[in-house]
C-alpha cells in the first residue's frame, strides 16, 4: 500500500469537489443539514419537556367538614395540579385507568373528625399512576407541597407558633427558572451532529462500493489519505453549517442561553464531528452494504447517543456496567461540554476531562478506517 | 393468487437472512437495545450524591444528617466544610443537590422559631435534581413532623401514598412495553422503506415490473415480509420483558398481537409511501428517519404529551407510536380489555388505511 505517502493538492481539492457535488445535488443532504436540526431542535425543545405545568389530578372530598374543604382549595391553587372534582371512588379509578388523569387524592369521611380528635391522625389519601413513574413522583411531590402549606396554614390559623416547623428553600442553579429545555437543547444538538456526522457518512463509501465506483476509483492513483480527507472535509463543513444554525435556532428562537466561549465550542464541535464522522465512515468500510451500514450506524452512534449520552437519562442513575460502557460513547463526552458550555460557561476540569476523550475518540476512528481502508478489491 | 406472492414473500425474507451479516443486524439491535435499555433509559434518581454543608454544630441538625443519611435515594452523603466546597460540588457536577444548614437551624428550632434549610438544586439536571429535593424534603418534613407531634404539638395528619399498576415507580416497567413498540418501529419502517430503494438504486425494481405481478402484489409482497420480521422482533421483546425482566402482563396476548399488527400495518404505509419518493437508499434512510425521531419524540415516551404545547400534541394524536405506547403499557400494566383498549386501536386502524392508500396511490402513479 503506497497509503500515506504523498498527499497531492490538486487530486484532493478535485476529490473533494466531487463529493461535495454529489452532498449538493442530492436534495436529501441539504434536508439533513438545514432542516432537519431546525425541526429537531423544535421536537426536543418543546416536545421533550419534562416540566409538568399541568398534571391532571382527581379529587374526591368525602368529608363535609372546613378543613377538608380548605386542603381541597390548597390542592386546586397549586400551580402545577390541574384538579379535577370526582364524585366517588370507582369514578377516580376509571380515571387513572384510562390514563385521564395522573393521580387522585381521596379525603375519607372522617378527615375532620379525625382531624379534630387528640390522639388520632388524619390520613389524606394519594394514589398515583405508576405506569407513568417520572409523573407520579412529581405528583407525589406536588401534593405533598400543596399538604405542608396546609399544614402550616392550620397552624397559623391556631394561633400555634408554626410547630418548629423546617422551610425548605430551594435554588436553582445554572437555570433558575428549572426549565428542562435548557439541557435538553444543548442534549439534542448532540444528538444532531450524531446524526450528521455518523449517519450520513455511514452511506458514503459502501456507496461507492456498491455502485462500482470504488473499483474506479481505485484504478485511479488517489491514495488512502486523499480518498478519506476527501470524504471527511465535505461532510464536515456540513456539520459544521448544521451546527452554526443549531446555535442561531437555540439561542434566538428557543430562548436557551449560551454563557460559554464560542472558540470552546468551536473546538468541541470540530473533535466530536471528527469522532462521529469517522465512526461512520468505520462503519461503511466495514460493511460495504448501505442498507446494513445504516443500519448499523443507528444502532451504534444514534441509539447510543440518544440513551447512553446523558442527554435525557441521567448517568449516575444507571448500574456499573452500562456506566462504565458509557465512557465508550463520545456523544456522552459532547453532551457534558455542551451542557457546560451552555449553562455554566467554563468548568474546567469537566471541559479538559471531555476534550481528552473527545480526542482520543476522534483520534481511534479516524486511524480505525484508515486502518482499514484497502486499495485493493478483494 | 397465492403462488404468485409466495415466492415474492419467500424472496424478501430469504433477503433479509440470506448472508451473516443481514441475520446479525437482525438479531443483534434486538439484543443489545433489550439489554442496555431497560437499565439505561431511566428517569429514576439512583446512586445520587447529595452535598452537606452543616454550620451548626447543635444535635438537632446532626440527627436530620442522619435521617438524609438513611434515605435509599441518596446513598452517598458528601459532607463539605465550606461554601466553597458546597459550590464546587454543585459546578463539577459530583453532588445532583446541596444542603446547607445554618448555625441558627438548632438555635431556632428549640425556641420555637421556624428553621431554614437551603438547597442548592443543580438546573443544568433539572429533572432529576428537582425529584432528589423532593426526597429531600420530605425526609425534611417528616423530621419536623415527628418533632412537634412528639412536643405535644397539634393533632396531625399525614400522606399516605399508594403507587397503582407499579407499586415501586420500577422504570423498567415502563421501559419495556415501550421498547416493544420502539422495536416494531424500526422493524416495519426500514424493511419497507430501504427494501424497495434497493431495489430501485439496483435496477432490480425494473425486473419486478416487468414480471406479471401488479403494483398491489409488489406492495403486498413488501408489507408481509416487514410485519413478519417486525413482529417476530416485538415478540421477543415482550417475552423477555415478562419472562427475563419480570414486568407483569395483565392484559390479552391476542389483543396485543391484534394491535401489533394495525401498528405494523400503520408503518409499513408509511414506509412505501417514502419509498415511493424515493431514488436512492440514502434519500429512503433519510426518509424513514425525518419520520421516525419526530415520532418517537413526541409518541410520549420521553416526556409526557401533555406537558407539550398543544399544536405538538395535535401531532401527537396522529402519530401511531403514541397510541401503540398507551396500548402496550395498557395491556402490560393495566390488564386493558376490548373496551379500553379501542380508543386508542381505531386511530392505528384509521391511520393504517390512510398511509396504505396513500402509499397505493403514490406507487401506481409512480410505475405508470
Amino acid at each position: 500500500m503506497n497509503a500515506t505517502r504523498g498527499l497531492s493538492w490538486r487530486r484532493l481539492v478535485a476529490l473533494c469537489r466531487k463529493e461535495s457535488y454529489e452532498i449538493i445535488r442530492d436534495p436529501s443532504s441539504i434536508v439533513i443539514a438545514f432542516i432537519l436540526p431546525m425541526l429537531l431542535l423544535f421536537i426536543f425543545g418543546y416536545g421533550v419537556n419534562l416540566d409538568s405545568s399541568a398534571i391532571r389530578v382527581g379529587l374526591l372530598v368525602e368529608d363535609g367538614g372546613v378543613e377538608a374543604a380548605r386542603f381541597a382549595t390548597t390542592l386546586a391553587s397549586t400551580p402545577n395540579l390541574a384538579v379535577e372534582r370526582a364524585t366517588s371512588r370507582p369514578q377516580l379509578e376509571q380515571w387513572l385507568l384510562a390514563g385521564d388523569v395522573r393521580g387522585f387524592v381521596v379525603l375519607p369521611a372522617d378527615f375532620s373528625a379525625r382531624l379534630a380528635r387528640p390522639n388520632t391522625t388524619a390520613p389524606v389519601q394519594l394514589v398515583t399512576d405508576g405506569a407513568e413513574p417520572n409523573t407520579a413522583n412529581f405528583v407525589a411531590a406536588y401534593v405533598q407541597g400543596a399538604w405542608g402549606a396546609w399544614m402550616q396554614q392550620r397552624a397559623a390559623d391556631h394561633g400555634l407558633k408554626a410547630r418548629a416547623s423546617i422551610e425548605v428553600v430551594p435554588r436553582y442553579w445554572f437555570n433558575s427558572a428549572a426549565i428542562s429545555r435548557h439541557f435538553i437543547v444543548p442534549g439534542s444538538i448532540a444528538v444532531i451532529m450524531t446524526i450528521i456526522g455518523a449517519l450520513l457518512t455511514s452511506l458514503v463509501v459502501a456507496r461507492e462500493w456498491e455502485r462500482g465506483t470504488m473499483e474506479a476509483l481505485l484504478s485511479t492513483p488517489v491514495t488512502r489519505a486523499e480518498f478519506l480527507l476527501s470524504k471527511v472535509l465535505p461532510y464536515y463543513v456540513l456539520g459544521m453549517a448544521a451546527m452554526v444554525i443549531c446555535m442561531l435556532v437555540s439561542v434566538l428562537l428557543l430562548d436557551v442561553p449560551f454563557r460559554g466561549s464560542l472558540l470552546l465550542l468551536f473546538v468541541f464541535t470540530t473533535l466530536f464531528l471528527g469522532s462521529s464522522l469517522g465512526l461512520g465512515l468505520l462503519l461503511s468500510t466495514l460493511m460495504r452494504n448501505q442498507f446494513n451500514a445504516a443500519q448499523a450506524a443507528l444502532n451504534v452512534a444514534f441509539l447510543p447517543a440518544t440513551m447512553l449520552s446523558g442527554f435525557i437519562y441521567e448517568i449516575s442513575g444507571m448500574p456499573l456496567p452500562i456506566r462504565l460502557a458509557t465512557y465508550l460513547i463520545p456523544a456522552r463526552y459532547f453532551v457534558e461540554a455542551m451542557q457546560t458550555l451552555f449553562q455554566a460557561g467554563f468548568v474546567g476540569t469537566v471541559l479538559l476531562r471531555d476534550f481528552l476523550f473527545l480526542s482520543a475518540s476522534a483520534a481511534f476512528f479516524l486511524g480505525l478506517t484508515a486502518l482499514r481502508t484497502r486499495r485493493r478489491l478483494d | 393468487m397465492f403462488d404468485r406472492l409466495v415466492p415474492l414473500i419467500i424472496k424478501e425474507l430469504q433477503l433479509a437472512v440470506r448472508d451473516p451479516q443481514s441475520r446479525q443486524l437482525l438479531i443483534l439491535p434486538v439484543i443489545l437495545q433489550l439489554a442496555l435499555f431497560p437499565f439505561a433509559a431511566s428517569l429514576e434518581v439512583k446512586n445520587a450524591t447529595i452535598a452537606i454543608l452543616n454550620q451548626d454544630s447543635g444535635g438537632e441538625s446532626t440527627e436530620l444528617v442522619e435521617r438524609l443519611a438513611e434515605t435509599q435515594a441518596f446513598p452517598h452523603i458528601q459532607m463539605v466544610h465550606s461554601q466553597q466546597a458546597l459550590t464546587a460540588a454543585i459546578d463539577q457536577q459530583q453532588a445532583l443537590l446541596g444542603l446547607q444548614l445554618p448555625e441558627t437551624f438548632s438555635r431556632s428550632l428549640k425556641t420555637g422559631q421556624p428553621a431554614t434549610v437551603l438547597a442548592i438544586v443543580d438546573g443544568r439536571r433539572s429533572n432529576s435534581a428537582q425529584i432528589a429535593f423532593g426526597y429531600a424534603s420530605s425526609v425534611i418534613e417528616t423530621f419536623a413532623e415527628e418533632r412537634a407531634s412528639a412536643a405535644g404539638a397539634l393533632p396531625s395528619s399525614h400522606i399516605v401514598v399508594r403507587n397503582w399498576y407499579n407499586p415501586n415507580l420500577k422504570y423498567r416497567w415502563f421501559m419495556l412495553p415501550v421498547l416493544v413498540a420502539l422495536i416494531t418501529t424500526l422493524g416495519s419502517l426500514i424493511v419497507t422503506a430501504l427494501s424497495i430503494a434497493r431495489e430501485r438504486e439496483q435496477g432490480t425494481f425494473d425486473q419486478l415490473l416487468v414480471s406479471p405481478l401488479t403494483p398491489a402484489y409488489i406492495m403486498v409482497g413488501k408489507t408481509v415480509p416487514a410485519l413478519l420480521i417486525a413482529m417476530l422482533q416485538g415478540t421477543v421483546v415482550a417475552g423477555a420483558a415478562v419472562f427475563v425482566y419480570g414486568v407483569p402482563f395483565h392484559g390479552s396476548v391476542l389483543l396485543l398481537y391484534v394491535c401489533m399488527l394495525f401498528y405494523g400495518l400503520s408503518l409499513s404505509g408509511i414506509g412505501l409511501f417514502i419509498s415511493s419518493l424515493c431514488e436512492t437508499q440514502q434519500q429512503a434512510f433519510l426518509g424513514v428517519f425525518t419520520f421516525m425521531v419526530p415520532a418517537i419524540t413526541l409518541s410520549g415516551f420521553m416526556a409526557p404529551t401533555e406537558n407539550m404545547p398543544l399544536v405538538f400534541r395535535w401531532i401527537s394524536w396522529v402519530d401511531p407510536l403514541s397510541h401503540f405506547i398507551v396500548i402496550v403499557k395498557g395491556l402490560f400494566l393495566k390488564g386493558y380489555g376490548p373496551a379500553l383498549v379501542w380508543p386508542n386501536a381505531w386511530p392505528l386502524l384509521g391511520i393504517a388505511v390512510m398511509t396504505t392508500s396513500v402509499a397505493y396511490w403514490m406507487f401506481r402513479r409512480r410505475v405508470a
